[in-house]
């Protein structure tokens, strides 16, 4: 590769010109000539029997055109779709609408098409349903238990699935400890809360029999494929565009209802079709994040030596599986390791239907449970022990001699060092510095915590999760570069621009990158698990690259010479000894067009494609650190410092890294102090509106202090990991311990997530010393 | 679809004259994005709470999700279509380019419009007072760091602008 000028260079995104104007077209802003809109009746009952449906006054009114309710479809669109290949996994039908039966408050029952969307909000006022209630369970660990409630009949026990993994010798490791910690741990339900809530839009046009869907998805080439099994089309006939996407953080990684309803619809009328989600929609039937309640334990020596681990959890599903919900929790598992030298793990898992939206992927996906659980249990275990919590953290870490190192869940980590995030994250902290301010804020009745987490995640997925990348030089001197990759934030349009300029010596400007449309881009899997550069990155370098020896071999017939003879240097291929001489890849693109005589092997252009599989994940990490002040009158959290120090190899633009850590340490904020999903025991959704589900806001948080260190991955060539997640995964962890640990002279041990005031005021309240500490 | 209920009302959006039949619960969100074709400004929400329908009305910020148009007759509104003089983008929209400001770019009109309510009325303002003016604009991407730096580097060029 040539010397780099603009990889690693903080370059302004391509995106942004557009979108600061507000000329960005999303969903809702695509207009159609004869579009209606679609609006969708939603269940007030968590599980309850359709004995009735009344549409004939909604069908009346002026500027309906037409009413559909679940019972006409079942044998018309496919069921939703999951995926995952465990073998004990239990399938619930799952259809676009209810036919006989609602299970999650918010399940659709029927959808009004109307002319506008005030019309069709009217309609659904005059539907009525007749409901009959039936037993409700709302609680994950409830469900499983004897005489619940059963949600899905051919399953009593309400088990979705089940899932065990034991590496090494676990009872031994627990026989041999000298002492045994063990910690209840909640991971509450999250609301991922994409700014731009959901949309569809559909067009079918007859004459070809050729469906169009506008989706505010992350990935239009796998729902293209879904949608055209469920609608029973020819894939060639169906195409997915994703156009700007306001956010998804997992939550448009998926396939919708609505997706395949509005297809459905879209057909059936032949006029265009438009839905979009409404808020309290979003927090009802779009994916939920986390949802675990678990017990873990640590078989440890008395110098804090870590001899094995056992994580016993209940995973909370929702009534439904979505596209990724049974394949969420293992990742959990495959994480608890963390760090740490644990030479023995065991893992049982269970996952419970319940009379809920279904859990699904969202930022981080499984990896942020496994790294609490490993962080809370490890500043439990340096508690019991009366040991510095670093120092536990130091003595167990993997050394950077042991990789490539096997974990006792599966995992082999190809590289890491742990030691260096660390010690760089307590110098820039000045730990030792705030222990002593620690120490003496508490003797004026001040409560300063400190938390540190150190994690490592997987991300980028493996094997079986391919991306592609196309690029073309066209003969007026462009470069296209198209991605299987749907960026919806994380400015792949500028970062992919970057290596290509680099790679091929051509300017930014004159590299345009396509992605999002299947009719433009070939195949894909799309943009999630942190994987678009990682992996969508890589498929791209690699067609360039392919390019790149096109160009050799054309600039070689062009000039009359070996292929060998040509250096390619400062932007040229030149014959060695004569560098002005030289042709540019994009001269050689135009001169290839009316180049005559080429020999077979050639054609007369320059474009390559490429696909990249990776064959393993990669194995981002780094050290948090979070410094909070609790005002032991109100119970708030005040955070005084953050410093994160992430490593995610090789960095392209790092005001691109330095966004994605910022706005993920934030969600995990949200996770820690203000976030949760709650539904009452009738299984109604008591968070239905961002009036109820607090949202981090920007008076919320001080500055965030961000460093890096570069260890590459040895699983592609450029070395990068991947870092759309690692902020959300280190960060929750690291603000949690940090309260506990300003709490600790209240004899606070442990709280569950969220760390609002009111909890944390009742704990200082009903402390004994806090009679001693008296009042500031 | 006009009905007997249609109101006539006139008003000014980017500085533009213009003249609409409305129904009296049509929202302002809904007449700049579906009538007048101005989809900049964004809807998030449905409790007022997102502010990425953030427009200035008369002068002053309003949620033009919570808004009706016929409350906004003879009124002026200002878009994030009405920031940039043609092909010269505000000193605030460059500023959101120059420090990485947005990511996915739903939130960052409304954003950009308290800012611009923030500068006007705070020439100065500290990162405290940033923070609380964007206070009513929910960011899911940015973690609002990079928003934050948007608008005191804009607030400084705009303040060495109305110098020179």
């Amino acid at each position: 590769m040539p010397v780099s000028k603009l990889v690693g260079a903080k370059v302004r995104r391509r995106e942004d010109p557009s979108l600061i104007r507000g000329l960005g077209e999303y969903v809702d802003d695509v207009k159609l000539p004869g579009m209606l809109h679609a609006t969708i009746l939603r269940s007030p009952h968590a599980h309850a029997r359709i004995k009735s449906i009344e549409v004939s006054a909604a069908r009346q009114l002026a500027g309906v055109v037409a009413v559909f309710i679940g019972a006409e479809l079942t044998d018309q669109i496919g069921t939703i779709p999951t995926t995952a290949d465990n073998p004990t996994l239990r399938i619930p039908k799952h259809y676009v609408l209810a036919a006989d039966k609602v299970c999650y408050v918010g399940e659709g029952v029927a959808v009004v098409v109307a002319e506008n969307r005030y019309i069709a909000r009217d309609a659904l006022d005059l539907i009525e349903v007749d409901y009959e209630p039936l037993p409700v369970v709302a609680d994950a660990e409830k469900a499983l238990t004897a005489g619940s409630p059963v949600i899905h009949a051919e399953w009593p026990d309400n088990v979705a699935f089940s899932w065990q993994q034991e590496q090494g010798d676990v009872a031994k490791a627990f026989k041999q400890a000298d002492k045994v910690v063990a910690q209840r741990l909640v991971h509450q339900r999250l609301a991922p809360n994409a700014i731009e809530p959901r949309g569809v839009l559909a067009r079918y046009l007859a004459d070809a029999n050729q469906l169009t869907v506008w989706s505010s998805t992350q990935i239009p080439h796998l729902l293209k494929t879904h949608l055209a099994q469920m609608l029973k089309l020819p894939e060639a006939h169906v195409r997915v565009i994703a156009p700007e996407v306001g956010g998804g953080f997992g939550s448009k990684l998926n396939v919708y209802a609505e997706e395949a309803l509005l297809g459905y619809i879209a057909i059936k009328l032949e006029q265009p079709v438009k839905w979009i989600e409404e808020r309290r929609e979003n927090f009802q039937a779009t994916i939920h994040g986390r949802g675990q309640v678990g017990q873990v334990e640590a078989a440890v020596k008395k110098d804090g030596t870590l001899l094995g681990l056992r994580y016993k959890v209940v995973a909370d599903i929702g009534a439904y599986h979505q596209l990724f919900t049974p394949a969420i929790p293992p990742f959990t598992g495959l994480m608890l390791s963390g760090c740490y030298k644990i030479p023995a793990i065991g893992i049982e898992l269970r996952a419970a239907f319940t009379n809920k939206m279904s859990t699904d992927a969202y930022r981080g996906a499984g990896r942020p449970e496994a790294t609490y659980v490993i962080e809370r249990l490890m500043d439990r275990v340096a508690k019991e022990l009366n040991i510095d919590p670093v120092k536990l953290r130091q003595k167990n870490f993997l050394k950077p001699s042991e990789f490539p190192f096997k974990t006792a869940t599966g995992l082999v980590y190809d590289s890491g060092n742990y030691q260096g995030a660390l010690a760089k994250a307590l110098k820039l902290a000045g730990y030792e510095k705030l222990r002593r301010e620690q120490k003496r804020l508490r003797g004026r009745g001040r409560y300063l915590g400190i938390g540190v987490s150190t994690y490592v995640e997987i991300c980028a997925m493996g094997p079986g999760f391919w991306e592609y990348g196309r690029v073309e030089v066209t003969a007026d001197g462009k470069v296209n570069v198209y991605s299987g990759a749907s960026p919806h934030g994380q400015g792949q349009k500028t970062s992919f621009a970057q290596i290509v300029a680099d790679q091929l010596a051509v300017q930014l400007d004159d590299i345009n990158v396509i992605h999002g449309d299947t009719a433009s881009v070939a195949k894909g899997m799309g943009t999630f698990g942190s994987r678009a550069t990682a992996v969508g990155g890589i498929a791209v370098y690699q067609a360039a690259a392919k390019v790149l020896e096109q160009a050799r071999e054309l600039a070689a017939h062009i000039l009359e010479v070996d292929g060998d003879d040509l250096l390619f240097s400062d932007g040229r291929f030149s014959v060695k000894g004569v560098p002005r001489q030289g042709l540019t890849v994009q001269q050689i693109a135009r001169q290839a067009r009316a180049a005559r005589n080429l020999p077979a092997n050639l054609s007369p252009d320059l474009a390559a494609d490429s696909t990249f599989e990776p064959s393993n994940f990669t194995f981002p990490f780094g050290t948090h650190i979070c410094v909070v002040e609790i005002d032991a009158q109100t119970g708030r959290p005040e955070i005084q410092k953050y410093i994160a120090v992430d490593d995610c190899g090789k960095v392209i633009n790092p005001l691109l890294v330095d966004g994605q850590v910022q706005g993920g340490i934030v969600q995990g904020l949200g996770q820690a102090l203000y976030e949760e999903v709650v539904y009452d025991d009738n299984g109604q959704l008591i968070t239905g509106s961002l009036m109820d589900y607090a949202l981090p806001r920007a008076a919320d948080l001080p500055r965030l202090k961000l460093a890096r260190t570069e260890t590459p991955t040895l699983v592609n060539p450029l070395g990068i990991k991947g870092i759309g997640e690692a902020g959300t995964i280190g960060s929750t962890p690291a603000i949690v311990s940090a309260v506990i640990d300003a709490l600790t002279p209240f004899g606070v041990s442990h709280i569950d997530m969220p760390l609002t005031p009111q909890k944390i005021w009742r704990l200082c309240q009903t402390s004994k010393t806090s009679a001693l500490r008296g009042r500031r | 679809m006009a009905t007997l209920l249609d109101k006539s009302i006139a008003l000014k959006i980017n500085g533009v004259e213009r003249r609409f039949e409305v129904e009296p619960r049509l929202l302002l969100v809904h007449l700049l994005r579906d009538v007048a074709g101005l989809t900049g400004t964004h809807i998030g929400c449905d409790t007022s709470g997102c502010g990425a329908c953030t427009v200035m009305l008369d002068g002053a910020t309003v949620k033009s999700c919570t808004v009706l148009a016929v409350q906004a007759a003879g009124g002026e509104v200002l878009t994030i279509e009405g920031l940039a003089s043609g092909d010269k983008l505000h000193p605030i929209q460059d500023a959101f380019w120059d420090c990485h400001g947005l990511q996915c770019g739903f939130c960052t009109p409304g954003m950009i419009l308290s800012a611009y309510q923030l500068l006007k009325r705070n020439s100065k303002p500290t990162e405290s007072e940033i923070r609380h003016a964007i206070d009513g604009n929910l960011c899911r991407c940015t973690g609002y760091q990079h928003i934050v730096d948007a608008v005191q580097q804009a607030a400084k060029s705009m303040k060495s602008k109305a110098r020179g």
